[in-house]
């Protein structure tokens, strides 16, 4: 059992691990409410990323374009607030499906004209890159004024006017914190249930309890740490929602099990009644989706539109899926794990900031939690053969 | 007696949940040729794993000796410097490389830094000649039939002075001329001082070819016959196999009234726009409701081909004629249509394109007919586990469960896989693509079995096949086609081997 699912719990130990050990060094400011919060929010706009970039990867493909496309879209909704005076749930939508478009051009030549995705996204990147710079070229950096779009990157959500009542802990993040434990605790025991009507087997209801505790355990402590500084940001909320959309996708509905299939042999989907392009342009679309959605992510942080948006967010987020534990051989890596590899790189920048690292050596320590991360992830992968 | 040139001794192979080779012992004396055989999962490739440094040593229990020396190897290099070649089904020859250049893959004749191109070739040459292999040097791989490919395969295995070779069910894709000719070079080489260890499901071939046969079941060693003292037929290697007697290979077949014409094709042609070339032409079939109809040929007659362009055209030919199912004209633009429409095609090549190897037993089995697992939209995972359950047992499926990979499952079962996959569909007519390759005479028969019982059901089968006995024994219309071309059509009671073959080959 554990054996089995070492690689799943393995990620777990080592972003463990990697916290505990920065809150050692450094007397426990890492752990404290206003770093994690603090750190959540510099994740988000990698963690979307990485979670479109999972699906690429699953289907063999690569996306380089998405770094500078973020900046781009980025700078486009700036334009739109401002420049253009549109309102923000124009807005919006509007640049999402900019987004979906672009994904779509993207998919167009891979799929229609056999271009490889490496270079088809190669163009983009540059094309983008230019694009980025031509929009924000009369202005320079283009500042937003606009209060609401600039709570989605810095914001958190409001709290229960209750004085007096748990003070200093932010009480609708709590009360989330214990609906969502509510809510695993009767799906699993539904679900453990339904599979004891089939007649299934089940793991031991020893087993299965401490299971249970263990996650709701998990559950608590992170509402507990979030609600001790200004509750759930925005950024968190969108993240969280995002990845459990693409969650229930990828491992509940016949669009996730044909996108896998199409990673694992495309011929045999294609046999099987799976249209491989049909599903190029459905995780490219959605990659295009959620770069839109990054770079407004980034936008509204930085409360502003730079020339210099977004550069390197694609090898942030191939980085954050590969630690994640998709295979470049294709058909195989969770959304959840690149979730995960996202805050282990997240964790690591902020915790050697904290640290006072210098940036030449963080990068060479990312670089090398990179590697040890794949190479653990095809040892373990070898070792059940 | 000389010292034996192998001798595996007491070889245990464990997987999480199956023990696949269970305290086998076998040897192998000097110019000889050995047979395993055995039912689908029995452990023969498995065996032959840990010989080849596969498995490598420390992974299994037992002890491997070479003329007498105790061998630890750790990868198939090892085993590749002992004098062990491994010939698997699929073959490793690079296809856009030239003979020579496979032939002398890995260990390239230099001269300096450069490869020495002219020894290279007149060493080829040399080779080619001992394995009977008339083609230049130069020619692609890609370019040469899948017989003349494996010859090329044994040629590279001698190029580095291989005394065993090993060869994993090498006539499963060849025709019978092939194989006659693949089994007279081994008794060829085997003179010269090349001992083979065989792997196969023919039994006639195994029969003709053996000096000793061992006989595994479930992973263990159940006997081993020597030809110079032991009678080898067909009942004693059966009954060893599956632990009774088999009477029938076939099943029998009622005699039914057939339905109406339920599916048509005419003026059938195809273009390959790659080759370049013609590779359907004017092709006309009719099925019936409830019929079996055969498909057969030579390799490369264009059989695959056809299935491939009737159902949903993947490969992209262009199409002319006319596809008429249920009377209505139909055309389909993907296999998906086909799929809607009824049709279903368990692939020739389960591997490349029949199966995602990656993907669990019950995965693969659902993959083609989700709408079956769907509630509200979602995938019910417990409905999956009990269909793929269902399906799994009443093929008769060998795996520790169907959460197991397909790429774990034995040859045979994969196959077994290929089949439940695409019996979940529930289509009305089923074409199969040698369906029986690699399989073992017990599931032929379970296959054989499903099969009347399907057409029973009202379901219609075109089953492409290049074995004539079984072509013969389970349709009830025979096509034959010959490049590309349909050459002739019989009913199958009046028909017989030889008048197959004159058609095949006209
Ligand atoms: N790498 C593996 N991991 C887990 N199980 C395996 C692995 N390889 C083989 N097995 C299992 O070991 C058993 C023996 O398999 P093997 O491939 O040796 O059978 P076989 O005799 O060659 O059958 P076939 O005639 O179908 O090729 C099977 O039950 C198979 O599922
Ligand atoms: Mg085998």
């Amino acid at each position: 059992m554990l054996k089995r699912n070492i690689r799943e719990y393995g990620m777990f130990i080592a972003l463990f691990v990697i916290m505990a050990f920065f809150t050692i060094a450094t007397n426990g400011i890492f752990i404290s409410s206003r770093n994690i919060s603090n750190l959540v929010n510099q994740m988000g706009y990698i963690a979307v990323l990485a979670i479109g970039m999972t699906l690429v990867i699953v289907i063999r493909h690569i996306d380089l374009s998405v770094g500078f496309l973020a900046g781009f879209l980025g700078a486009i909704a700036a334009i739109g607030l401002t420049a253009w005076g549109l309102p923000i749930w124009l807005v919006i939508p509007m640049v999402l499906a900019l987004g979906v478009v672009t994904g779509l051009i993207s998919a167009t030549m891979i799929a229609k004209f056999g271009i490889p995705s490496f270079v088809a996204t190669l163009a983009g990147w540059l094309i983008y890159r230019g694009a980025l710079l031509q929009a924000t070229l009369r202005t320079g950096t283009i500042i937003i004024p606009n209060k609401a779009f600039n709570a989605i990157g810095n914001g958190y959500i409001p709290d229960i006017p209750l004085e007096g009542f748990l003070p200093g802990l932010h009480k609708l993040t709590l009360l989330l914190g214990l609906c969502a434990a509510v809510l695993v605790v009767f799906s699993a025991i539904s679900s453990r249930k339904k599979k004891m009507a089939y007649d299934f087997d089940v793991p031991s209801k020893a087993m299965f309890i401490l299971q249970l505790i263990f996650t709701v355990i998990l559950v608590g402590a992170v509402t507990y740490v979030l609600a001790g500084y200004n509750g759930l940001s925005w950024t968190t909320v969108i993240v969280l929602v995002v990845t459990l959309i693409y969650d229930f996708i990828t491992t509940k509905t016949f669009l996730g099990r044909h996108i896998y299939a199409v990673g694992g042999n495309p011929e045999a989907a294609e046999l099987s009644g799976i249209s491989v392009d049909k599903i190029t342009y459905v995780v490219f679309g959605s990659m295009g989706m959620l770069t839109a959605l990054s770079g407004m992510l980034f936008a509204s942080r930085l409360q502003s539109a730079t020339t210099t948006a977004g550069t390197g967010f694609e090898l942030d987020a191939i980085a954050a899926a590969y630690v994640g534990g998709v295979s470049s051989a294709g058909g195989v890596g969770k959304v959840t794990g690149s979730l995960i590899g996202a805050i282990v790189m997240m964790s690591l920048t902020n915790g050697m900031n904290l640290m006072g690292i210098d940036i030449s050596t963080q990068y060479i320590v990312r670089g090398a939690v990179l590697v040890i991360a794949v190479v653990f992830d095809v040892a373990t992968r070898k070792h059940r053969k | 007696m000389s010292v034996p040139i192998l001798e595996m001794r007491h070889i245990t192979k464990e997987f999480p949940g199956v023990k696949a080779v269970d305290d086998v012992s076998f040897t192998i004396e000097s110019r000889q040729i050995h047979c395993l055989v055995g039912e689908n999962g029995a452990g023969k490739s498995t065996l032959m794993k840990v010989l080849s440094g596969v498995h490598p040593f420390g992974s299994y229990e037992g002890e491997i000796f070479l003329d007498g020396e105790l061998q630890k190897f750790k990868n198939t290099h090892d085993s590749e410097r002992a004098g062990i070649a491994v010939i698997y089904q699929e073959l490793a020859l690079v296809p856009e490389m030239t003979v020579h250049e496979n032939v002398f893959l890995g260990h390239e004749l230099r001269k300096g830094l450069q490869v020495d191109i002219n020894e290279t070739i007149k060493q080829t040459i040399e080779i080619l000649k001992k394995v009977r292999l008339d083609v230049n040097p130069a020619t692609e791989i890609k370019d040469l039939g899948i017989g003349k490919q494996q010859l090329v395969e044994i040629a590279k295995a001698l190029s580095r002075n291989a005394r065993l070779l090993v060869l994993d069910e090498p006539t499963s894709a060849l025709n019978e001329t092939d194989s006659e000719n693949l089994l007279d070079l081994l008794r060829e080489l085997k003179q010269q001082g090349v001992s083979s260890i065989l792997i196969s499901h023919k039994l006639q071939e195994v029969i003709s070819i053996a000096d000793t046969v061992t006989v595994l079941r479930d992973g263990q060693s159940i006997i081993t016959l020597d030809a110079s003292k032991d009678e080898i037929n067909r009942d004693v290697l059966i009954k060893n196999m599956v632990g009774r007697s088999i009477d029938n290979i076939y099943p029998e077949r009622e005699k039914r009234e057939l339905g109406e014409v339920i599916f048509e094709v005419r003026d059938w042609n195809a273009y390959d726009t790659n080759l370049g070339r013609e590779i359907l032409k004017d092709i006309n079939i009719q099925v019936h409701k409830g019929e079996v109809v055969g498909i057969t040929g030579l390799m490369g007659a264009g059989r695959t081909e056809l299935a491939l362009s009737l159902f949903g055209n993947a490969a992209g030919y262009n199409l002319r004629g006319e596809m008429i199912l249920k009377g209505k004209q139909v055309r389909f633009s993907h296999p998906k249509k086909a799929i809607k429409a009824g049709l279903a095609y368990v692939t020739e090549d389960r591997k490349g394109d029949g199966l995602i190897l990656i993907q669990d037993v019950k995965t693969n089995i659902t993959l083609a007919n989700l709408d079956r697992i769907l509630r509200y939209g979602v995938i019910n995972g417990n409905v999956e586990i009990k269909d793929a359950r269902d399906y799994s047992d009443s093929l008769n499926i060998k795996t520790p469960s169907i959460e197991q990979k397909v790429v774990y499952l034995s040859g045979g079962n994969q196959q077994k896989v290929s089949l439940a996959k695409w019996l979940y569909v529930r289509p009305d007519i089923m074409i199969l693509d040698e369906p029986t390759r690699g399989i073992d005479v017990g599931a032929k028969f379970e296959i054989f079995t499903i099969m009347n019982q399907l057409v029973k059901e009202g379901m219609s089968i075109i089953m492409i096949s290049s074995e004539l006995p079984e072509i013969l024994s389970m349709t009830d219309r025979i096509y034959v086609i010959s490049d590309g071309r349909l050459t002739g059509e019989l009913e199958a009671k009046d028909a017989d081997q030889e008048s197959i073959m004159s058609l095949a080959t006209s």
